[in-house]
């Protein structure tokens, strides 16, 4: 009787920790949405104005999150920044879903030897350190925010290249691949209607959770100067100009760090929740 | 008599968690070496009410009962501890699947010996001694030799054996086996059996749990039909298979397909699932002129690469005609290149020699760009239905991408009302309702799926229909409805089938010409009735033989 309590109790109660975190992931993600797409409507500021006379100001009223040491207003550029942030991830992890498709395609399609080529072009890649290969990337075609994004999503290619192909090749062998053979369907047919969607669709979830990643690796990229430059409202960029005063000025880092952790955790809850809804359908 | 049962179960109830109970109230007793055999189809609670009495049923579940002896003593309310001292002595259990029964990193010696270590205090050698004498009690050939194998290395039939052995290593007074034959071949079935009828002779009770009446039939001295969670029928095997009282009961015995004739119903008439078509009267004697050839194969070779290189022949030499509206049925073993012969006939493998032929012309030798258009003319129907079919679709996609292709072929616009008529008409035929149309395949029921398959099949008007062991994993029930259902279809079509199956009994009910291979051979061939009546070939012979049948 009390092994069933327990077994009752702890079933209704992770339902319910879940529907808090995934609420409250899904009101950040509003937030972080209208912040990229309308910021005036959350800081009508401008995020480049400076006021050297507010300059260092700690959290007041009269602006949140502080100012930087030109007397910019925190808040507004953390707001502003948030397209940034979110664009790059969003770009980074289509860059790398996009090649990650074509080359996962290409090995699991194409037969043996261009399986072979890709196998091992894809071991080169990941022979390096995600954000070692970024690093390369930028010193030869120069930082900013454009090659930052580039760079995160070759990045990320490999990764999802060999989970493309890893899929395939299980959804090509499957029965009902084979069913639309008898049925007559050329191998495009095939390909368009049945492989990819089965193939794609799981991937879904991984680029949710890479997006948050993606966030990451940009603002690392931007925190050591390869992204965006420094006036711009750029997390990352903002975290590395707090270094400098961090302590003295704890909110000029503080606050960038905070919305780069929340966004990533917001995508990977999201993700993960998304994940476990296909799953039960 | 229940002072010396070896089990005695009284009042027994199983539930899980908030839901309805699954066993409603079961009772029964098994004396020493009796036999009792617990039949239901799939969802009965046959299988729960095994694992109760070993308190396996989990940790969510719910039992209680008025008695639950085993050996005369109540193990009602054992903890988890207690039932570890008693499993393996009191009671020994042989489970369906003995892939997943063995541990696959240990050889089979050890895991035998384990619970000679647990429960005894013979040491070392004579442990090893005694798991010897047990391999060799349940015949495993070279027993000296086959403990040191792991359970990968061995045959299905061999595994099963290794886990009987397992389970009388004690020499349980009481051995409850579950679907123990199930998974395995007919040749290998029946020596199985034979090897529980031995032990059940030794003075052991046995308690056997089934889907199969037919299989039960041969050992069991009495039988109890479950359904729903309740035991509608019980008594002595003959009385209970001879004269059925029960309205279930009398639909079970009803659906075994071996010994009835070809074109007998196996389903009752007013079943929920009957098609709303008016049926066709009994069928014509069977026609003694053999229609036109509609398929042929000729010399089918075909063979695969092994993981060492060398080349296993799977098909070897494989000729047959298909006439036109009759049946084919190819039976063999697992591993005999059915399946194979399927994927050839199909043209989804090209064979080595020989081809095929269809309508008299070249079929497997010309290039898929020309075979596609005449592809619609072959259905195909396959054993797992669910996996056939694109888990993202509805069964009214899938039908429509089937219906599409046709179409297409005949210049006929795919959203046309005629092709929705269509839609509708070929659910009809296969007997589902229309409100099956926004499911998903994973959301229907086996036999629901087979007809969906049925009907994606006939979707392209197909003269010529593969069935690779359609009706497998269905239980007999809905087996029989789906064996009537294609009866019923090839005879208002005029369909010719190719029916490949394992199952001797449903490949002698649905057959009017037989093709017995064994290692990619055709090995006899020839009317069904011929066949079956009189088999020339020793290996027909010994098939034959081991089929289960009622009463046999």
């Amino acid at each position: 009787m009390q092994a069933e309590l327990a077994a009752y109790s702890s079933q209704s109660v992770r339902p319910r920790r879940l529907a808090v975190a995934e609420g409250l992931a899904g009101l950040l993600a509003l937030f972080l949405l209208i912040a990229a797409v309308v910021p005036q409507f959350l800081a009508p500021g401008d995020p480049l104005a400076i006021d050297p006379l507010a300059a260092f100001s700690p959290p007041t009223f009269a602006h949140g999150f502080g100012t930087d040491e030109s007397g910019r207003d925190i808040y507004t550029r953390v707001v502003h920044g948030t397209q940034y942030s979110l664009v790059i991830g969003l770009a980074a992890t289509a860059i790398g879903l996009g090649l990650g498709v074509v080359l996962g395609t290409l090995a699991g399609m194409l037969g043996p030897v261009v399986d072979f080529t890709v196998n091992r072009f894809l071991e080169v890649l990941f022979a390096f350190p995600g954000l070692l290969l970024a690093l390369l990337f930028i010193l030869v075609f120069g930082p900013g925010v454009a090659t930052a994004t580039i760079a995160v999503g070759l990045s990320t290619a490999p990764g999802y290249a060999r989970i493309i192909r890893a899929q395939l090749i299980a959804v090509r062998g499957a029965a009902f691949v084979e069913a639309a053979t008898v049925l007559g369907r050329t191998r495009w047919q095939i390909l368009a209607r049945h492989i990819l969607p089965n193939t794609l669709a799981p991937l879904f979830v991984l680029a949710t959770l890479g997006v948050g990643q993606a966030i990451v690796w940009a603002a690392t990229l931007s925190y050591l100067g390869l992204g965006a430059e420094p006036p711009t409202a750029e997390w990352g960029a903002m975290l590395s100009a707090g270094r400098t005063y961090i302590t003295s000025a704890w909110w000029m880092s503080f606050f960038p760090g905070v919305f780069i952790v929340l966004t990533a955790v917001t995508a990977t809850v999201l993700g993960r929740s998304i994940d476990r809804r296909m799953r039960h359908a | 008599m229940s002072a010396t049962a070896a089990l005695t179960v009284h009042n027994l109830r199983v539930g899980f968690g908030a839901a309805e109970p699954v066993v409603r109230g079961v009772s029964f007793e098994i004396a020493p070496g009796e036999c009792l055999a617990i039949v239901g189809e799939s969802g009965s609670g046959k299988s729960v009410t095994a694992r109760s009495l070993l308190g396996l049923a989990g940790g969510n579940a719910r039992v209680q009962a008025d008695r639950l002896d085993l050996g005369g003593r109540s193990v009602q309310g054992l903890t988890d501890r207690a039932w570890e001292s008693r499993r393996g002595k009191d009671v020994g259990l042989v489970l369906q699947d003995a892939l997943v029964s063995l541990d696959p990193l240990r050889p089979i010696g050890r895991e035998i010996a384990d619970s000679l270590r647990l429960h005894t205090t013979l040491g070392a050698a004579a442990r090893a001694r005694r798991v010897i004498e047990l391999l060799d009690a349940v015949g495993l050939p070279d027993p000296a030799h086959q403990v040191q194998k792991r359970s990968g290395q061995l045959s299905g039939g061999e595994r099963q054996r290794a886990l009987i052995a397992a389970a009388i290593a004690l020499d349980p007074p009481l051995l409850i086996a579950d679907e123990p034959t199930t998974a395995l071949d007919v040749t290998v079935q029946a020596q199985i059996l034979a090897l529980l009828e031995q032990i059940k002779r030794s003075g052991t009770a046995l308690l056997l749990i089934s889907h199969d009446l037919a299989v039960v039939s041969r050992i069991a001295d009495r039988v109890a039909l479950m359904h729903d969670g309740l035991l509608i029928e019980s008594g002595p095997t003959e009385q209970v298979l001879g004269s059925p009282q029960h309205e279930q009961t009398r639909s079970m015995v009803a659906a075994v397909p071996a010994d009835k004739p070809r074109g007998t119903r196996l389903s009752p008439m007013d079943s929920p699932a009957a098609r709303t078509i008016p049926r066709s009267p009994a069928p014509a004697p069977t026609a003694t002129e053999q229609g036109e050839i509609v398929l042929e194969a000729i010399g089918l070779t075909r063979s695969f690469r092994r993981p060492d290189g060398s080349r296993q022949l799977a098909v070897d030499d494989v000729s047959f005609a298909l006439h036109r509206g009759s049946t084919l049925g190819i039976v063999g073993e697992s591993g005999s290149g059915k399946t194979t012969t399927a994927r050839l006939v199909l043209a989804l493998l090209e064979p080595e020699q020989g081809e095929v032929q269809l309508f008299g012309r070249p079929w497997s030798s010309i290039a898929e760009k020309k075979r596609r258009g005449r592809r619609p003319g072959v259905g195909a129907i396959y054993q797992d239905a669910l996996g056939s079919f694109d888990p993202r679709r509805s069964v009214a996609e899938i039908l429509a991408d089937a219906l599409g292709s046709a179409l297409t072929h005949s210049r006929g616009s795919r959203r046309s009302p005629q092709s929705l008529a269509r839609l509708t008409t070929l659910l009809d035929e296969v007997g589902l309702a229309g409100t099956v149309l926004s499911r998903r395949p994973l959301e229907l029921s086996g036999g629901q799926r087979q007809r969906v398959g049925i009907a994606r099949a006939l979707a392209g008007r197909p003269e010529i229909l593969i069935c690779d062991e359609p009706v497998s994993s269905l239980d007999v029930s809905v087996q029989a409805q789906v064996l009537d259902l294609l009866d019923d279809v090839q005879r208002e079509r005029g369909l010719s089938l190719i029916f490949i199956s394992h199952d001797l009994g449903v490949v002698q009910h649905i057959s009017d010409d037989v093709a017995v291979m064994r290692s990619g051979r055709i090995v006899e061939s020839g009317p069904a009735a011929r066949v079956f009546a009189a088999p020339q070939h020793p290996y027909s012979v010994q098939l034959l033989k081991a089929v289960p049948r009622l009463l046999g």
